[in-house]
């Protein structure tokens, strides 16, 4: 393990971290908030600590993929901790557990809450609790990969650790210029739904963290009600940038490329358009008694199966009262997730693809006990190892579920509560249902529980290995 | 009559591979009758004119071809084929024959726990595995990193260290007596190399910087004087293993034993995954071993020992000459072929092994306390200083013009040194004033070969009947 190049990182990321809070303070500034005093304190610790850190560039330059992995997880988790500072220093959340989760819950992309009362939150700790979304969304460290001087096999591992979905590849020969491609759609995406919504006559602070939130697929609301109190208009706009923030960010760089075809035939995506679709069409069959009108129930249903399905987590209705088809849907979908490469979570379309063929494969060997199958995706071989990797992830993925709903359940809450706060922080998605829909808060959890649910989404973000890496011996033994 | 027509041996040699035919040489040198078998005429027809041996075709483990051999009227049977099967056979079959000694290479590992078993049940003399003979040289190379080399005599009380001089310890440009009031301790320097040429020194002798010295010692003096010297003595906590054979195997089973963490990189995936059942507790690693960016990746930076075993002699001294200079590893290299030793010896690759050199000395030792048996006083010999010496131990049985003398007053041999005497389990480096006395242990270095008799190392030698 070279530590001095993962220190060396970590104190890039306490720099990063320092000028994103460049922008709450801004904010504070125009709003003539004091609370943006609080961000002042962060901004110098991260400055104090990130600069030593980085004064000098590590002779040391071994980057392996274990180097990758554990550096990304120890940013996140330094990242974290300095961006609960605000809300502990403001005194808006004034126990650190609580300040923990809800930053946690921003940069992992979340959106679950623990604040009773958002709107009494000065808007820096708003526009900081939102900006967390964005740079969360696409990952601080494929970020940093563009600022910094690394070599082409150490930024392939910071790639792989950070990114989603279950085989990690480039758009171009260089892992700079992919990140850079990467954040380029993902700014211009941004940028394109923050003018939609001010076009639509949002106000600009809610318009603008509205859009972050929506691009990094996070779902921190700044109203009580999430986005239900805007207008038709714009509840649609989100709706549609949503589902955008959902796809294969490979999708869009084909069509920069103009190859239509290579793009419009993916599967992933063509699977993630054709599960949105089928849900909306049948959650608004279902929940059509309850809105009166046929527009308004579609509306809703679009809304919230691709807040869910994408892993966002606004919401313009209480899903919490839907029947109960709406609802197993709602949760199912919680579980599919985005697809890979994209900003949202879950298990993602791909691995599922490729849960279902290797399913396929399996029974044609029951057919024909000597016949060779390959699992394809798009026409191309999937690799063993990958198939591999994806079953692993899949029976990780749920015992941490188990586990997770296990401990928290020593607050003895009921078991959907349970299950669904759960399967919304470890999906990245934000509200569940019962105790904690899309209405209600994670307050009530003590915190333990509120531990693991931030264990859980820095879990679901990461994509569980880098994370449970930590926590081998080996991994810290220098030989 | 002199007493090598009256005591040499009769041997019969089946598999003319490179161990038997290392042997062959070895034991024709020392004067004995030999017979080599082996079923492949052309191996027969490559083996050198010089070697003066009676060359049989056929199957050794066929009664008619063991006759033709005269088994009947042999000493030592030595089977040295590639096949442990067909080597136990033919022991077996010689056994039923006549009264001969036997000696079976065998060296599958599922039979390397089973040797004494297939030694007394199956009454063959001795068993010899070369990989784990190697696997074993290596382990105690490794439990004292310093040492280039190790031998062992006296049943382990004694050890031959090689260690290299190095400028840091500020010993050289001194003379061995002055080397030895400088370091105090019960050691002796038995043997010097420098630029190829192998001096027993005597007291004036000055050391250069970087010369190869052969120490004598009992271990725990040898340990003591390591440290005193400033040079490591810790026992390695981590081996990095390049290829995966037998020798791997029963190395990694020994350094498991001692709680060392080791790292096997083999090629071959289900050579590996093999290792991997055999080895629980040991991390294999599926990959090319020349890889250079895969060995930094696995820590070879931080590895404390380097052990290349690949098949290839020159896989192996390259990756060692790596090593070399990415890490202050222990490195331990295999090398087959004997041909280039000299060469090789000149690289500064730390300790090299021979495992068929090994096992021909381990056979050799094998025959030779056999042959003391019938008259020599030799009880081990090691050939040493890349087999431009010998280490030899007799053992005192009667007085001569050897016992009782203050060594000081002795007229030895030039190139000739008294290492050690081991007298009743006490090891004495001796000094001027000590004698040897009946009963005791000798180890005798010199580069004279064919010592018979502890009294050979006088300077005029008496006059043999």
């Amino acid at each position: 393990m070279n530590n001095s190049i993962i220190f060396y990182i970590i104190g890039w990321i306490l720099k990063l971290e320092a000028a994103f809070m460049l922008l709450p303070c801004a904010t504070a500034l125009i709003y003539r908030e004091t609370a943006g005093i609080s961000f002042l304190i962060p901004m110098a610790l991260c400055l104090a600590i990130g600069i030593p850190l980085t004064i000098r560039k590590p002779e040391n330059k071994i980057f392996y993929l274990r180097e990758g992995y554990v550096s990304v997880s120890l940013s996140w988790i330094v990242l974290s901790i300095a961006g609960a500072l605000p809300f502990v220093l403001s005194g808006v959340t004034p126990n650190p557990v609580d300040a923990l989760f809800e930053t946690v819950s921003g940069f992992t992309t979340t959106g679950a809450s623990i604040l009773m009362d958002v709107e009494a939150v000065p808007h820096c700790l708003l526009m900081w609790r939102s900006f967390t979304h964005w740079i969360g969304g696409m990952g601080v460290l494929v970020f940093l990969l563009i600022l910094l001087p690394l070599t082409g096999g150490s930024r392939m591992n910071l790639m792989k650790a950070e990114s989603p979905g279950p085989s990690v590849g480039r758009l171009v020969p260089k892992v700079k210029s992919s990140a850079r491609i990467l954040y380029s759609i993902y700014i211009v995406l941004t940028i394109l739904e923050f003018v939609f919504l001010l076009l639509f006559r949002m106000p600009v602070f809610d318009a603008f963290t509205t859009a972050i939130g929506t691009a990094g697929t996070g779902g921190f609301g700044i109203r009580g009600d999430s986005i239900a109190s805007y207008s038709t208009a714009l509840q649609i706009i989100i709706t549609i940038f949503m589902i955008l923030f959902g796809i294969n960010f490979n999708f869009y760089f084909l069509l920069l490329q103009k190859k239509w075809k290579q793009a419009f035939t993916n599967t992933e995506v063509l699977c993630y358009l054709g599960i949105i679709a089928v849900s909306i069409v049948v959650i608004s069959a279902n929940i059509r008694s309850l809105y009166g009108s046929t527009g308004e129930s579609i509306k809703h249903a679009a809304f919230q199966v691709g807040s869910i399905i994408t892993t966002t987590g606004f919401a313009t209705t209480d899903f919490n009262l839907w029947p109960g088809l709406s609802c197993t849907i709602l949760v199912l979908l919680m579980f599919v997730g985005a697809c890979a490469g994209s900003t949202g979570g879950g298990i993602k379309i791909s691995r599922f693809l490729i849960l279902f063929k290797s399913i396929r494969k399996e029974l044609m060997q029951y057919l024909h006990p000597r016949s060779v199958n390959k699992v394809t995706i798009d026409g191309k071989p999937v690799e063993h190892e990958v198939i591999r990797a994806t079953n692993v992830f899949l029976i990780a993925y749920l015992m941490i579920f188990a586990g997770s709903i296990l401990l928290i359940s020593v607050d003895n809450c009921d078991l959907v509560t349970n299950f669904t706060a759960v399967a919304a922080t470890l999906n990245n998605i934000g509200p569940g249902l019962s105790m904690v829909g899309p209405v209600e808060n994670f307050a009530f959890f003590s915190n333990g529980a509120k531990l693991v649910l931030i264990f859980d989404m820095l879990a679901g973000r990461l994509e569980i290995f880098p994370v449970l890496l930590l926590f081998l011996r080996q991994t810290w033994k220098k030989f | 009559m002199d007493k090598d027509t009256i005591l040499h041996m009769k041997i019969v040699i089946v598999g003319c591979g490179k161990v038997g035919l290392t042997l062959a040489e070895k034991l024709s040198e020392e004067g004995h009758d030999l017979v080599l078998v082996d079923s492949s005429l052309p191996r027969l027809q490559a083996i050198p004119d010089e070697l003066d041996a009676i060359r049989l075709h056929g199957n050794g483990s066929s009664i008619n071809t063991l006759m033709e051999a005269d088994i009947e009227h042999t000493d030592i049977l030595i089977s040295v084929t590639s096949s442990d099967e067909l080597n136990l056979l033919c022991c077996l079959i010689a056994k039923k024959a006549s009264q001969c000694h036997t000696i079976a290479r065998v060296r599958t590992p599922d039979y390397s726990g089973e040797a004494n078993f297939i030694k007394e049940k199956l009454g063959i003399s001795m068993i010899i595995n070369p990989e784990y003979a190697a696997a074993m040289e290596i382990a105690r190379l490794l439990s004292f990193p310093s040492a280039i080399k190790i031998d062992i005599f006296a049943k382990s009380r004694v050890e031959r260290l090689k260690f290299r001089l190095s400028p840091e310890l500020h010993l050289h440009d001194i003379t061995v007596s002055q080397f030895a009031q400088r370091t105090h301790f019960d050691v002796l320097i038995c043997g010097v190399e420098r630029d190829g040429q192998v001096t027993i020194p005597s007291g004036d002798f000055v050391l250069k910087a970087n010369d190869m010295l052969s120490i004598i010692a009992s271990p725990p003096s040898a340990t003591r004087f390591f440290l005193n010297i400033g040079m490591n003595t810790h026992p390695v906590r981590n081996a990095l293993i390049v290829g995966g054979g037998k020798i791997s195997y029963y190395l990694a089973s020994r350094l498991l034993q001692s709680k060392i963490d080791v790292h096997i990189i083999e090629q071959n995936p289900d050579t590996c995954d093999k290792l991997c059942e055999r080895l629980p507790n040991a991390t294999i690693l599926c990959g090319n071993g020349t890889d250079r960016q895969f060995l930094m990746e696995e820590g070879l930076a931080n590895a404390e020992a380097f052990v290349t075993l690949t098949g290839l002699d020159e896989e192996n001294i390259l990756l060692s000459l790596f090593a070399k200079s990415h890490s202050n590893a222990k490195l331990v290299t295999k090398v087959n072929r004997i041909d280039f030793g000299d060469i090789i010896a000149n690289l500064d690759i730390g300790s090299v092994v021979y495992p068929k050199n090994m096992a021909a000395n381990h056979i050799l030792q094998y025959v030779r306390a056999m042959y003391n048996s019938l008259g020599s006083n030799v009880e081990t010999l090691y050939k040493i200083l890349g087999n431009r010496a010998e280490a030899l131990e007799f053992a005192i049985h009667e007085e001569s013009a050897v016992t009782g003398t203050p060594l000081a007053n002795l007229s030895l041999r030039d190139n000739l040194l008294i290492g050690c005497i081991n007298r009743h389990g006490q090891i004495i480096i001796p000094r001027g004033q000590d004698s040897i006395q009946v009963g005791d242990t000798v180890i005798v270095v010199t580069t004279h070969k064919g010592l018979q008799d502890v009294r050979d190392i006088l300077a005029k030698p008496k006059r043999k009947l």
